[in-house]
């Protein structure tokens, strides 16, 4: 097995490369791509060696940026948009909902709507307002897309090119908070598929899923519980939309307990679903109700004050400790 | 002549007009044919109101006054071009060779889409105001990087003039000099918003701006309509980047079947616009500077009604899909939701589940 050490952000770029050698029709369109490599540098080398025609710097409109990679697919090519925050996708949820979500089936099936949404999302880099948030339970809902998001830089390197590869439209949510930590890359076999959950921490006692920046988090927390003697299973949710239900129901039926994380509010989220698809399923197997660690439902704050938002490992451990007591 | 900056070949009495820039280069028979087209799309049209009154179809948008600028454009279209329309787009689906009962689909709410938009090389139609406009551009950018000889063509009105896309599709365009025009019906009337409401400047002026010729035509002069976007199309496939074509026309009608004008506009309006008939003035050419026989027209008249009726026929035979068939193409690929909702509704006995 070859593998290489890489952070997620330089995992995330030579994904790209790889999908531009492979496929002439792949295309890359951003603000600041090109020259630059986005803001994160995620695209950084990638305009020199493919040319200005396959990355293509876009003018600053999110809406023709999705809506241009919509005409671009029904031409045959498959773009990959990066959106360059989580906050800056709102001008284009219209052409998201209306047109990439529905295409295809208006078309009856003729019209192939691959094309591939990057969302830099979730806090934790101090960032001033609308640099921070979590947008994905809008896209989750839609029905039409698919959601993912990656946790490491192993995934992020087969995440972004399965998705490019997939013949529906996919929100791809990449954690900016781990774009600067490494990771082993293995670059000749994908861990997984794109739409499956990873069990990342085997336990018996409570299952706690996650994705994107909080699956760290939840590990950290497993450290400190194995400690205090409970055992936590770590679930990486990997696909948001769809869920894979049948990894989660597996270990809650071995736990039976269940707690959701993520950095959204939780009322109509990708948890509260998870929550809900859990004691339809699991209902004669829990120990204790599903419970959710949210972001609280306001404005995502001044980030001053993020750390008090975001789950932390004290807010897991407790929901865990709320979890066991029942 | 509404004023000089537009473009007019035919004037509303249907003499021919010098105009310097623009030379009408259509035959007699070709001039028939936009005739007979004009006809059918106008008899179609009327019929889908009828069926909407009746019961038939839960919408129609009719197209009464807007026939030259459709026909206009829709023939001079190549055989590889590709077009996006709106809701209102029947004259253009007329000249892609759509058969009419498909623009009814959506009208019988049967369908969101109607037809296959690869095989006609017209898009299915856009509801949302304006999304078009740069779906068009990304296709554009594709003809470009393919390095392909076609021209791509977006519909829109004056309402959807102010929606951000249409302005951003302006920019795109621009920018990446793509083989696009952008056709812009000026109906006067965005429901119930009068064309001024949405611009303080005649709307093709606003093309200068972005970097691109824009020209008035006279949307109810096909024949100035034609020329106009040949040439538009014509420098987009060389390379000379975009147009925005005005075509200055008329709602005769309401909006849609839903709408009531007698609320916001005057008779007398509607009076004026009445002197300026697409139609008529083409007849009057063809009658007085090709003889043409009142014979020929009763023909196409006649077959005009009996294309209606066949529409009628088709329409009311389309019967409501299986329940079972929302299911399909919501994705390309297999997804456990998708599986989940066919499998409820086969065992509540919803549908027999044949797909």
């Amino acid at each position: 097995m070859a593998t290489t050490t890489m952070t997620m952000a330089k995992a995330l770029n030579e994904g790209l490369r790889r999908s531009l050698e492979k496929n002439k029709k792949v295309l890359l369109m951003g603000e600041d791509i090109g020259k630059l490599g986005g803001v994160f540098r995620i695209t950084d080398g990638l305009q020199k060696d493919f040319g200005e025609d396959r990355v293509i710097d876009a003018p600053l409109a999110e809406s023709a940026i999705v809506g241009t990679a919509v005409g671009l697919a029904i031409r045959g090519y498959r773009t990959i948009v990066e959106i360059q925050f989580d906050g800056f996708v709102y001008p284009a949820f219209d052409q998201i909902v209306s047109q990439v979500a529905k295409l295809h089936k208006r078309s009856d099936g003729v019209y192939n709507m691959g094309l591939v949404i990057r969302l830099p999302f979730q806090g934790g880099i101090g960032a001033i307002e609308h640099h921070s948030e979590s947008p994905e339970p809008y896209f989750a809902q839609t029905a039409g897309l698919r959601v993912v998001s990656c946790s490491n830089a192993n995934d992020a390197y087969w995440m972004i090119q399965q998705s490019i590869e997939h013949d529906d439209p996919i929100i791809f949510c990449e954690p900016m908070s781990r774009y600067w930590e490494k990771g082993e890359v293995d670059l000749e076999n994908p861990a997984q598929g794109l739409f499956e959950a990873a069990v990342r921490r085997e336990g018996r006692d409570v299952t706690v899923v996650g994705y994107g920046a909080s699956v760290k988090t939840i590990l950290r927390a497993a450290e400190t519980a194995e400690t205090e003697g409970v055992s936590i299973e770590v679930i990486d949710v990997r696909s948001l939309a769809p869920l894979d239900l049948d990894t989660i129901v597996r270990s809650v039926e071995k736990t039976g307990r269940l707690v959701a994380v993520q950095e959204s509010p939780h009322s109509a989220s990708v948890g509260s679903d998870i929550v809900s698809q859990v004691s339809e399923r699991c209902f004669y197997s829990l120990q204790a109700p599903g419970l959710q660690v949210s972001g609280y439902h306001v404005p995502y704050p001044p980030t001053r004050l993020e750390d008090d938002y975001r789950p932390t490992v004290d807010r897991i451990l407790d929901a865990v400790d709320r979890s066991m007591g029942f | 002549m509404i004023d000089d900056e537009l473009v007019q070949l035919l004037s509303p009495e249907g003499q021919r007009v010098d105009q310097g820039d623009y030379q009408s280069t259509l035959s007699g028979d070709e001039i028939f044919g936009l005739y007979r087209d004009m006809v059918i799309i106008r008899r179609i049209c009327n019929e889908g109101t009828s069926l909407q009154r009746q019961g038939q179809l839960a919408l129609w948008a009719p197209i009464q006054g807007q026939e030259a600028a459709q026909i206009g454009a829709g023939r001079a279209l190549g055989p590889t071009d590709f077009t996006f329309p709106t809701y209102r787009e029947h004259g253009i689906a007329w000249c892609r060779g759509i058969p009419p009962v498909d623009w009814f689909r959506l009208f019988r709410a049967v369908s969101n889409g109607g037809w296959d938009p690869q095989h006609y090389r017209h898009s299915v139609p856009t509801v949302v105001l304006g999304n078009q406009a740069l779906n068009a551009v990304g296709y554009a950018m594709g003809v470009q990087r393919d390095g392909a000889d076609e021209a791509v063509v977006a519909f829109f009105g004056d309402g959807a003039s102010s929606q951000g896309d249409v302005l951003e599709s302006f920019v795109w365009a621009a920018s990446f000099n793509c083989p696009v025009v952008f056709f812009l019906q000026n109906n006067q009337w965005a429901i119930s918003e009068p064309s001024s409401l949405q611009a303080k400047i005649p709307l093709y002026h606003r093309a200068e701006g972005f970097g691109f010729p824009g020209v008035r035509v006279d949307g109810n002069d096909v024949l100035a309509v034609y020329e106009v976007t040949k040439r538009a199309l014509e420098n987009a496939r060389a390379g000379a980047g975009p147009t925005l074509i005005e075509a200055f026309t008329y709602r005769m009608g309401a909006h849609t079947t839903s709408d009531d004008p007698t609320r916001y506009r005057v008779d007398a309006e509607v009076e004026v616009w009445k002197h300026r008939d697409p139609v008529e003035r083409v007849k009057s050419l063809l009658v007085h500077e090709y003889k043409v026989k009142k014979t020929a027209l009763n023909d196409v008249t006649a077959e005009a009604e009996a294309m209606a009726l066949q529409v009628r026929e088709d329409v009311l035979a389309m019967d409501r899909p299986d329940p079972i068939t929302m299911f399909d193409h919501a994705y390309a690929a297999a997804h456990p939701l998708i599986d989940e909702g066919r499998r409820e509704m086969i065992e509540m006995g919803i549908s027999g589940g044949s797909h």
